[in-house]
Formats: structure tokens, sequence, C-alpha cells
């Protein structure tokens, strides 16, 4: 097994699907930053099988709201002095643009092409959003 | 400020601006003369992808009756469209000719999308199963006008109340107003969607199939169509289509002041007996449709009254 040394001060961002840690490499923009990153794929997990993880060593100002769409149970924790100092909680963002297409057939973007469509979170517990044009309801 | 604005759902105009379009409709309504030329020189332009005599004809009588002039066509195959052309050009196109849309759609959403590619206003003139916001200020103004209210009403709603736009939008609307008690009527498999119900507190509403029994509690019946287009199978539509049909005998059992609406166009679901009924007030209500089609294009094009 690969040995990734604890970090002192930045972020860890655990229990990611196995797979998903590149989409939420590239959706947090994490190739753009000049910081020590390391992303870690199909690491032997008791409780997941295999999972991915994710290592960032700077404390930065991340928008952590869309990892609620890609993988809800992901764990963020953020290190200082190579301790958690705090735990982030996802939620799901309330307006979500680009990620979500509108599944009604009878959608006005079924025929025209209106670009990335805006969704509003309707229901937190069903992860249900409205499309901006025909307000029909999609799950995640 | 409502000059300039697009309604693209009713839940657009808050209430004072409501409240401001149905005022103006009275108005125009005690006095139609006085307002015969505030459009002068205003042309509006309906764009009907789908055919819709009765809301065309409301539309384009109200812009005429305004002394304001109309160009538009009814068959998308007449127009650009069959040529291939974006709904967003043919709106940034008309847009220039005219000083206000009004657009019928299948496509939900069309509207929408459209007013963001136009300077002038859109009205929603129905966009599928989705809005018809003009039909609730019809309704609003029919109810304000002959109940002299807009709060404290019980308002029985019956019929296909699962696919019904028009009455999901007047639940919605009617929801905003205080002490309006809803009673929705139907049978099982048209039961209003949970997410309208939802919306609604729980002592707001209650729900029953018997049309019969609700009747001596209610101020206002708005009475609506099965509709034969939202049934795959014939046979369920046609059990449905009988479930409910107002006649005299039903209302008897009614207040002698309720009023009885519909939005039509009505199939059986109200005997034509009950039209002679002066609690009957459909027909009036499509006047009604036309007087608040002009309050709103007036305050829309910014007319003075």
């Amino acid at each position: 097994m690969i040995n990734v040394a604890s970090i002192k001060k930045g972020i860890v961002i655990d229990h990611i699907k196995r797979g998903n840690g590149y989409k939420i490499y590239k959706q947090l923009g994490l190739q753009k930053l000049e910081d020590t990153i390391v992303l870690i794929k199909n690491i032997p997990s008791h409780k997941m099988g295999k999972k991915d993880l994710i290592k960032i060593e700077n404390d930065i100002d991340l928008d952590f709201t869309v990892l609620g769409l890609i993988d809800p149970n992901v764990t963020i924790n953020i290190i200082e002095n190579g301790k958690k100092a705090n735990k982030i909680k996802l939620k799901l963002p309330e307006k979500v643009n680009g990620i979500m297409k509108c599944t009604n057939p009878r959608c006005i973007s079924t025929i025209e092409d209106v670009g990335d469509i805006e969704f509003s979170l309707v229901d937190e517990e069903k992860k249900e959003y409205k499309c901006e044009y025909c307000d029909a309801r999609t799950h995640l | 400020m409502l000059k300039g604005r697009h309604l693209i759902e009713v839940n657009d105009f808050n209430l004072q601006e409501l409240d401001e379009i149905l005022t103006f409709a009275e108005k125009i309504v005690e006095n139609p003369a006085k307002y015969a030329e505030l459009g002068k020189g205003k042309l509006m332009a309906t764009l009907f992808y789908e055919p819709s005599t009765r809301t065309k004809f409301s539309f384009e009588s109200a812009m005429m009756r305004l002394g304001g002039q109309v160009i538009g066509f009814s068959d998308p195959k007449a127009s650009s469209t069959s040529k291939g052309e974006s709904l967003a050009d043919t709106t940034q196109t008309i847009a220039c000719y005219s000083d206000l849309i009004v657009m019928r759609h299948p496509k939900e959403g069309a509207p929408k999308w459209a007013s963001k590619y136009s300077d002038v206003p859109i009205v929603n003139a129905g966009d599928g199963g989705h809005q018809h916001p003009t039909q609730t200020l019809t309704d609003l103004l029919t109810i304000r006008s002959l109940k002299g209210r807009l709060n404290k009403l019980t308002v029985g709603i019956c019929g296909d109340l699962k696919f019904g736009r028009t009455t999901h939008s007047l639940v919605k609307t009617l929801s905003r107003y205080e002490d309006i008690n809803f009673v929705f009527i139907s049978p099982e498999e048209l039961k209003i969607p949970k997410y309208i119900k939802d919306g609604l507190s729980k002592d707001a509403y209650k729900e029953t199939d018997s049309l019969d029994g609700i009747m001596p509690e209610l101020d206002i019946l708005y009475m609506t169509r099965i509709q034969k287009e939202r049934f795959f199978n014939e046979e369920d539509y046609l059990r449905l289509k009988g479930y409910y049909i107002l006649d005299n005998e039903k209302m008897e059992l009614a207040k002698s002041d309720m009023i009885v609406m519909h939005p039509l166009p009505r199939v059986n679901e109200i005997a034509t007996e009950v039209d002679k009924d002066p609690r009957a007030v459909y027909f009036a209500q499509a006047k009604y449709g036309m007087y608040v089609r002009m309050a709103l294009i007036a305050k829309l094009l910014g007319l003075e009254e």
C-alpha cells in the first residue's frame, strides 16, 4: 500500500465513493491550485470496500456545496496542527447550474438549445430539484 | 411597477400588483368606452404555436377594445418556425416590431425562455400543461366582482384536479389571500397532487369524492372538464367523464348566493339546464377574462389610466 504522510494544515476529503475522486478533484478546480494535493484512488476500506481520498496541504477557501450533488456521503475534515479541527457537514446547494438535465419530455429544453439550465432545490430530503423553465422535478 | 414586466406565472406579481390590475379591470368594466383609445398606436403580437381560439380571441379583443392593433399567427406552419428558426430568434425579431408579445406554446417553459430574448413584455397564454396565468387573473376578477372579496371564502374545486393547470394555479394564488378554505372534490384517480397540498396548511383544505354532500358549504363551485387528451385509455376516460354532472337538482342543495365557475370549454360536467340559473357565471367569467386582459395589457405597456 502507498503511504502518504499526514498533513499539518489543510483539508482531507474522505469516504469518497470509489470513482468519484477525480470528479470531485475537477469540480473543485483543484488542478488550478499550486498547493500540494494528493488524490488516492481505490483505498481498501472496512465500511466501503474501496474508497477514494483527497488531501490538500493548505487550508484554502473552497465551495464544497457542489460535493453534495456528486457524493453526499463524503466527510470533509479541516486539519490544523496535525489534528482534526473542524468537520464540515455537506448541504445540497440551493441552485445548480450546468450539472443536471431536465427529464420532462414536454420541457422547452427538449426542442430549443437553452444551454445550461438552472435547477432550484425544492426538497432536500428527497434531493429534488426543479427546472427553471418547466418546474418539473428531477431527482439527483 | 408593472410597466415592461413579463407575466410568465401568477406568482411573478405580488398581491399589491394583482390588486392594481384587478382594480383597473373593475374600472374598465364600469365604463369600457372611457378606455377605448388608451392603447392607440400600440401593437400586440400573438404567437400561437398551438391553436386556442378562445384565448387568442380574448387577448385580441382586449387589445382592440383598448384601441390598439394586433399581428400574429395561430399556426406555426405559417411562420418561420417551419423553416427551422429557433424560438429565441423568432422572439427577438417579433420584439422589434411589437410593443407586447402574447405567446402560447405546447412546450412547458417556452415563454420563460422567450422572455430572456425580449425587451418587450411577454405574456404567457398557456405553455402545455404548465401555466396559464391570465386564466387565474380571470378567475380572480370574477370572484372579486361577483363575491365582493378575495378572502373568507369556501371554494369547492371539482373534477380533474390531477392534471388541471387551471386549478393548480388558482389554488396556489387564492391561498395567498386570508381565510380561504378549499374543498377538493374528485374521484380517487384524479386527486390533487401532493405538492399542491404541501403548500397549504392542513386545516385550509379537505378532500371528498361527493359533490352532493359538500354543496351546502360552498361559496364558489369551480367545475373543470375531464380532459380526454390526458388519458391513454379510452375506457378510463369514459368512466370518469360522467363522474360529476352538475344539474338543477344538485344546484338546489347550494347556497342562494353561491357561484358556479368553469374555465370552459365544458363537455358534459355542467348540464345546459344550469345555464339559466343566475348562479351560473361561467359565461360572465369569459367576459371578465377579456376585461382583465385589457387591464393587464394597459399596465404592462405603462398606459396611463
